[in-house]
């Protein structure tokens, strides 16, 4: 118990803060500061949400699941990428500044291309998704790989291990911290990104949902939809963290010593 | 014939002589130690003898056996502990056994018996970050010895311990070289430390290194404590003083 009083008087601050910008919100609107067809007040988003908690659900499975094969793909892509890159540094000085290069590209500019390459389905969606996730996986393992302790590479060395063996025992597990910071960034882009896309072209999912509403001014439900988005978007980043945490216990033994 | 023979070996770096014709013979059992300011050329000689490193000229001998430029035939502990920090204490020192092919079952059993010996029992499943520098370092000698048991390089294995930890960890290991068969060679600054623990004591000049002078440790080991107040303590390190 005593162990998590810490991590809630951290958190105090923000929640404090965040209350005290919702009741300001709330204060504003029933004032009639603003005017209602504007700006709804947080009761009227969260009626929005009530009522329309079915077509939401429906639509964020639909968004998650192009969510989930995107990122899925991004980081198997990003694994490949930054393996590949490791092992070969020819490759890594020729491959390295075109990815730097893909995402300098804003993603709305890519979308109605892949849309028009790939229709209104699934594979724009996750084409997309694999764009923006795989950069920052590839450069946080790679970067892991690279600062692998030259010292401890050489022991192993020493002891007769081969180019697999140090990358197993060493430069893998080393870079597992540098995985998750990666991931959780991913993990973030991917709902960002299925939206965005879902947004030029689909026939269902939140960014649908979000683009129909607006057309219907119903300003209520398209804030229901955008906190529902932020939700699901730190409802991964928090998934990410516990699978750190799971993958990596030698952290919580660290953690707990500095405690 | 020695267990570990060095033969002529140097080796430049950019032209600059930094190893110059060493000639060196480890006997089985024996604990040499390596003497001379720090820099220099003694872990250059640690690479080669471990075959990291390919000397200029100069071969490597284990048991008979040319291993010049060939890693993996001799135990090399360098002066960090390096411990992998996401892996326990047991999973640390197996991982020369793994690297040879041996299931990780096996390895542990291997390993198991050891614990004791080394003084590390009860620490199988810590993380490193959980345990002193101490313990550090005598699990990675354990992981040392384990890899092979005929000759252990060490380069300053005890310089960065305080002086208590040095102290009772100089006395453990000359206990654990009591109790295995292995032969070892290694590298200090310490001139206490080379005559406390060595049973011979080469001294390496500074660039290019050159092993200028050899002296025999007095006293045949497992030495008392009181070695260290004696007067043939004392002469031996005046000697090596002025020969440094």
């Amino acid at each position: 118990m005593t162990k998590k009083l810490p991590s809630i008087t951290n958190k105090l601050p923000a929640l404090i803060a965040g209350a005290g910008f919702v009741l300001l919100w709330q204060l504003v609107c029933s004032l009639g500061l603003v005017p209602a067809y504007m700006l709804p007040s947080p009761l009227d988003v969260l009626r929005a949400f009530w009522f329309e908690r079915v077509l939401l659900w429906e639509n964020a499975l639909i968004t998650l699941k192009e969510a989930f094969i995107g990122l899925g793909l991004g980081v198997l892509l990003g694994l490949v990428f930054a393996t590949v890159m490791d092992a070969v540094p020819v490759l890594r000085r020729a491959i390295y500044p075109i990815l730097v290069l893909t995402q300098t590209v804003p993603t709305v500019a890519i979308a109605p291309l892949l849309v028009l390459w790939f229709g209104y389905g699934l594979v724009p969606k996750v084409v997309l998704i694999v764009i923006t996730t795989f950069f920052p996986v590839t450069v946080g393992l790679l970067d892991g790989f690279v600062s692998a302790d030259p010292d401890t590479i050489d022991l192993l060395r020493s002891m007769g291990a081969g180019k697999w063996q140090i990358f197993r025992y060493i430069k893998f597990p080393g870079a597992l911290s540098q995985f998750f910071s990666g991931l959780r960034i991913a993990a973030a882009y991917c709902v960002v990104g299925a939206v965005i896309s879902e947004w030029l072209g689909g026939f269902g999912g939140l960014g649908v949902y979000m683009t129909r509403v607006k057309k219907a001014f119903a300003f209520d439900k398209m804030f229901a939809v955008i906190f529902l988005i932020s939700a699901v978007s730190l409802g991964l980043m928090a998934l990410v963290d516990l699978a750190r945490r799971l993958c990596m216990p030698w952290q919580q033994v660290r953690e707990n010593k500095e405690q | 014939m020695g267990i570990l023979e060095v033969r002529g070996v140097s080796k430049s770096f950019d032209g600059r002589p930094i190893l110059d014709r060493i000639d060196l013979t480890l006997n089985q059992g024996e604990l040499v130690c390596l003497l001379g300011v720090s820099g220099g050329g003694k872990s250059t000689l640690f690479n080669i003898i471990s075959g990291l490193l390919t000397p200029d000229s100069g071969q490597v001998l284990l048991d008979g056996h040319d291993v010049t430029g060939c890693p993996g035939h001799v135990s090399y502990m360098l002066q960090k502990d390096l411990l992998l920090p996401y892996r326990t204490v047991q999973d640390n020192v197996i991982l020369p056994l793994l690297l040879q092919g041996i299931p990780r079952s096996e390895a542990l059993k291997t390993a198991h018996s050891l614990f004791d010996a080394f003084g590390l029992d009860g620490t199988q499943r810590l993380y490193p970050a959980q345990l002193s520098g101490g313990m550090r370092q005598r699990a990675a000698l354990l992981r040392t010895y384990l890899f092979s048991r005929k000759v252990v390089l060490l380069d300053e294995p005890f310089s960065a311990l305080d002086a208590l930890t040095k102290s009772a960890m100089h006395r453990w290991y000359l206990d654990v070289m009591d109790r295995m068969p292995v032969s070892t060679l290694f590298i200090t600054h310490d001139v206490d430390e080379a005559i406390l623990l060595s049973d011979r004591i080469c001294l390496l000049s500074d660039s290019p290194g050159h092993i200028t002078h050899q002296i025999s440790v007095p006293h045949p080991r497992p030495r008392p404590d009181s070695f260290k107040l004696s007067e043939e303590f004392l002469a031996c390190k005046k000697q090596i003083l002025s020969l440094l």
